[in-house]
């Protein structure tokens, strides 16, 4: 497969008063055309600075400390603010989680979803506004030729979401970046937003990375999924290895602590304490201090990918041979039982 | 980072004993919940934002100095600023140790010729006046102490009347809403309405001129401009869920307003109080220049100036020296305040 | 099921408009009513502007209703005014709140944001008895006491909202309005929190009306669930009852918008859309359909709910 976007060990920190701290401790994937790759981590994971170093838009006390942004055989983390701003919003784009404050609020929004394609593209208002047409129909917004003219107050939540994504959109990027684009809707205005993602994904053939910390919503939109925690990606695979394979503890967390269907379970399993002070980050595994199935080796050395399938990697030292075998909570066995079932057999994932 | 096969293992990874793949039995409650920075109350952060802005530190230096001095000459004064010495007038500045510096050792051009005024009018030669006299033979720097001294004092009191009055109306009016706070507000547009000059007029018509009728008539309108800040203030905080919550622990709207609104807006006030002490003195300043303020022998800046720009084109420091002073402390205050703005600001915080 | 339980809070015809004959009317809640007995959880469920959290506020007295009554053990609580029976009232009931950044007062140290309710109702002689409630209640919350002398923003928002729980736990209250409690929390904070509010509600014998909108969460915490739209309430019965057999159109749209993390599920889900039915002349309220399960329908409407409710229960019966 084509690959569109490859991050290769990034690191990124950032001066506050208090010290140094490691925001970003070695990161790297790939992004293939095409395809939705989620990545999930809770507050202070860092996955908003990974996007945002993607676009360079770091605030001024961060500093990429090394590693590679690759796109289109260019190193983003080289090129100067000039060159980038031939790329943001033509090349790659971003929407963001709070649709009221992503639009202007004194500019009609016809003239918004105009801006990107006339500066890129250096076609004439009239006919950037005829594509901003275009573009409210397709992502939905009823009755569009009247309501160019209209300002961001006076649509709903959800069509503000949607005129955001035809803003985003309009020059045809090839990697829409979406930073938690659904958190702040209701549930129902979600799904449509959702399903609008994956339509116009289709249609415009963009490859979306999709940051959100709601697993429903990753096995809704995914591909692939990359979850992170404490500054590096701790599991990679793809979205029926992830929600059915699990490997890594900090995964299991997650998925343990949410609502089954079923909803038989007495207690939610819950993952004791806070995410990690990257100001002081542990020795070894960030994620050691609140991981029950830690072992010795986790608090001295950091734990390197193991290869699970070649589409699946996790970073913990439960895959290495000489670790032991542990049983983990109920609801991973129920969901490995699963994996066996259905996918074991077949030889792969579907 | 590489990726790990079971199949093909590194040799470092074999190597690590079986001993550190034990369980850890994980850290107390305390390792979990640990917070790294050391703790700092909302004013210990504010000041340390502060010291970074040069601006506004060496303006806190200048104001330290001068208020330090303005204190000190209430008890020790180069001379008796309000003597008259009729055979000492309109002496040019004489400063020890600068006998080569023309202008303030003493001399001045006289129709072509520089003449030593001082021994024109047998000044004795330990007697100095470093800044000159003025017309009626009273030394200028004393003058300058008492007059900064004077501007200053009824600065501060209307600063401590802008707070009391003004905070207390603006929090009322904000508390309470509904009619009152309509009542309030169209009382203080009536009020702000009124010139603060016609008011001036008024005052002096009941009272003789001096400092109590300038402090009245700022009193009648200066704290306008605060209430409205505070009230505005209010009414944001007053919906936040802290507010509420204290209300629905029963607590009483006074102790609100002091515990929960007031400490929240403190910033708010301080900035507001800063930059309204240089109008202040500009304020008196102005009424004094025009006759309406302070009368001689009371020195003030205003009175100083009114003095000086009647000699201005003969001894034009007689009229440099206030207004220097004066901008100075006006650009320090207004420099202090916009640091303490940027310093209070919660969004330069990480 | 359990012998007849004691009604902690009723609430009858409760109306909450605010800028009532003016242009900009909001009916925000209209006329609702329903029952939560002492020691379960209620889960009341709706999206934005479904008037949820605005149920709460009203209950707790933070809005004076505009009408209706709430009745808290046994007592009318919805007009009265005098100080001393609204202390006493609100000493009973307290409130848990959504936002972790801005429930806290920003100035003001943790112990002295627990010990708020102590001091007002002077439930410590002294300030070593003031200290010993608050860390103990921080112990209770799973907090160290160190962290009591530390400000609310050097805290991660679930530390915060158990600071939160903690202070409303300090006047030792009955009954326990959350409002949102875990939206603006990360995933397994969530998790931690939820655990949390059921330990204390077995351990110090708590009610709770829990407010969100995740239908899922509330599903797990609660004993019985009400579906709010538009200031209305839908359908109300026992979480199984509603999540599994919710047939009001409003709750099986909510059910079917809902993802969940399970790809497979996620690839066959057919949402399914609400249209608010044509306004006709019959009058709907809160009608019982089923023992304990109501739908918020007409009277001809009765019979087709419960034959829905019926097929699906056979459906289910069929696919075990």
């Amino acid at each position: 497969m084509e690959k569109v976007l490859e991050v290769k060990d990034l690191r990124i920190s950032f001066d506050t008063f208090a010290g140094k701290v490691n925001a970003i401790r070695g990161v790297s994937f790939e992004l293939f055309k095409g395809e939705t790759l989620a990545i999930v981590g809770e507050s202070g994971s860092g996955k908003s600075v990974t996007t945002r170093s993607i676009m360079r838009l770091l605030s001024s006390n961060a500093t990429i400390d090394s590693g590679e942004i690759l796109f289109k055989g260019q190193d983003i983390v080289r090129k100067t603010e000039k060159q980038m701003q031939t790329i943001r919003g033509k090349e790659i784009a971003m929407i963001f989680q709070d649709p009221m404050t992503s639009l202007d609020p004194t500019m009609p929004i016809g003239k918004q979803v105009a801006e990107s394609l006339i500066k890129h593209n250096k076609v004439s208002k009239q006919e950037g506004l005829t594509q901003a047409l275009e573009l409210l129909k397709l992502v939905g917004i009823p009755n569009a030729e009247k309501r160019l003219k209209n300002y961001p107050h006076q649509f709903s939540g959800g069509q503000r979401q949607r005129i955001v994504i035809a803003i985003a959109l309009i020059c045809y990027p090839e990697v829409l970046i979406a930073d938690e684009p659904t958190t702040a809707l209701d549930v129902t205005i979600q799904a449509q937003i959702l399903e609008l993602l994956k339509d116009l994904q289709e249609k415009i053939s963009t490859s979306i990375i999709f940051i959100t910390h709601d697993l429903g919503v990753v096995a809704n939109v995914a591909d692939r999924v990359a979850v992170m925690y404490g500054g590096r990606l701790v599991e990679v695979g793809t979205a029926e290895e992830i929600f059915y394979n699990p490997q890594h503890p900090y995964t299991w967390g997650l998925l343990g602590s949410m609502p089954t269907m079923e909803g038989t379970e007495d207690k939610l399993y819950a993952i004791p304490g806070s995410p990690p002070d990257l100001l002081d980050p542990p020795k070894g595994d960030a994620f050691y201090p609140r991981n029950e199935y830690a072992l010795k080796i986790d608090a001295e050395q950091e734990p390197p990918y193991f290869e699970v399938s070649p589409t699946h990697k996790a970073a913990t030292w439960l895959l290495a041979p000489q670790a032991p075998k542990v049983t983990p909570p109920a609801e991973i066995v129920r969901r490995w039982a699963i994996y066996e079932q259905r996918y074991k057999k077949t030889g792969g994932a579907n | 980072m590489e990726t790990i096969s079971s199949k093909n293992l590194p040799q470092d990874i074999q190597n690590i004993p079986a001993d550190a793949f034990q369980p850890l039995n994980t850290s107390t409650l305390e390792e979990r919940e640990r917070i790294a920075a050391p703790s700092l109350s909302f004013l210990q952060d504010s000041w340390r934002r502060l010291k970074k802005n040069k601006a506004a530190v060496v303006s806190m230096a200048f104001l330290a100095v001068i208020i330090f001095i303005s204190i000190i000459t209430i008890w020790v004064s180069p001379h008796n600023p309000t003597q008259q010495n009729v055979s000492y007038i309109n002496l040019p500045p004489r400063i020890p140790g600068l006998d080569s510096v023309n202008g303030l050792n003493g001399k001045t051009m006289v129709a072509g010729q520089l003449v030593d005024k001082y021994a024109q009018a047998n000044v004795p030669d330990n007697v100095n006046f470093y800044l000159g006299t003025d017309g009626l033979g009273r030394d200028v720097l004393s003058r300058l102490f008492m007059g900064t001294r004077i501007s200053l004092l009824i600065a501060f009191i209307a600063a401590i009347l802008d707070i009391t009055i003004g905070v207390t109306y603006g929090l009322i009016s904000g508390l309470f809403g509904g009619r009152i706070d309509t009542v309030m507000q169209r009382i203080l547009e009536i009020l702000s309405g009124i010139p603060n000059l016609v008011i001036m007029i008024l005052m002096l018509t009941i009272f003789d001129p001096g400092i109590l009728s300038i402090v009245l008539a700022m009193v009648i309108t200066n704290w306008i401009s605060m209430a409205r800040i505070v009230r505005a203030q209010t009414l944001k905080l007053k919906d936040q869920e802290f507010v509420l919550a204290a209300q629905t622990l029963g607590e009483s709207r006074l102790k609100i307003a002091l515990k929960h609104i007031l400490p929240n807006i403190s910033s708010v006030i301080i900035v507001q109080m800063m930059f309204s002490i240089p109008s202040a003195i500009f304020f008196e300043a102005f009424l004094s220049f025009i006759g309406l303020g302070l009368r001689p022998p009371t020195a003030s800046l205003g009175t100083l100036l009114n003095e000086g720009y009647k000699t201005f084109r003969f001894l034009p420091y007689l009229m440099w020296v206030p207004a220097a002073t004066l901008s100075v402390v006006m650009i320090c205050f207004n420099l202090l305040a916009d640091g303490l703005r940027d310093a209070f600001d919660p969004k330069m915080k990480e | 099921m359990e012998a007849k339980k004691k009604v902690l809070l009723e609430v009858k015809g409760l109306k909450q408009y605010f800028n009532v004959g003016r242009k900009d009317e909001v009916k925000a809640v209209d006329d609702i009513s329903f029952h939560i007995y002492e020691g379960e959880t209620f889960g009341l469920v709706g999206e934005s502007g479904s008037g949820k959290s605005t149920t709460g506020r009203s209950v707790i007295r933070l809005y004076d209703p505009t009408a209706g009554e709430i009745i808290f053990d046994g007592k009318d609580i919805s007009k009265i005014r005098a100080k001393k029976d609204l202390q006493e009232f609100r000493r009973e009931v307290q409130m848990i709140f959504q936002d972790p950044y801005a429930s806290l007062n920003p100035r003001m140290k943790v112990n002295d944001i627990i010990a708020e309710g102590i001091d007002i109702n002077k439930l410590a002689n002294d300030e070593a008895q003031r200290t010993a409630k608050v860390n103990e209640l921080l112990q209770v919350v799973g907090l160290d006491p160190s962290h009591g002398t530390r400000y609310p923003h050097e805290f991660s928002g679930g530390q915060r909202q158990r600071i939160g729980i903690a202070r409303a736990l300090a006047v030792d209250p009955r009954f326990i309005i959350c409002d949102e409690p875990i939206s603006a929390l990360d995933v397994s904070i969530q998790a931690q929190v939820v655990n949390l509010l059921q330990d204390l509600q077995k351990n110090v014998g708590l009610t709770y009306l829990f407010i969100a909108h995740d239908l899922s969460m509330v599903k797990h915490i609660s004993d019985r669930i009400g579906v709010m739209h538009s200031g209305k309430l839908l359908e109300m019965g026992s979480s199984e009852d509603v999540y599994s057999f919710g047939v009001h159109p409003y709750t099986e749209s909510l059910l079917s918008a809902i993802p969940l993390p399970d790809p497979e599920y996620e690839r066959n889900r057919k949402r399914i859309i609400y249209q608010a039915p044509a306004a006709d002349n019959k009058e709907r309220k809160l009608r019982e359909i089923t023992p304990e399960h109501y739908v918020y329908c007409s009277e001809d409407e009765v019979m087709i709910y419960r034959q829905k409710i019926e097929a699906k229960k056979a459906a289910a019966q069929e696919s075990l």
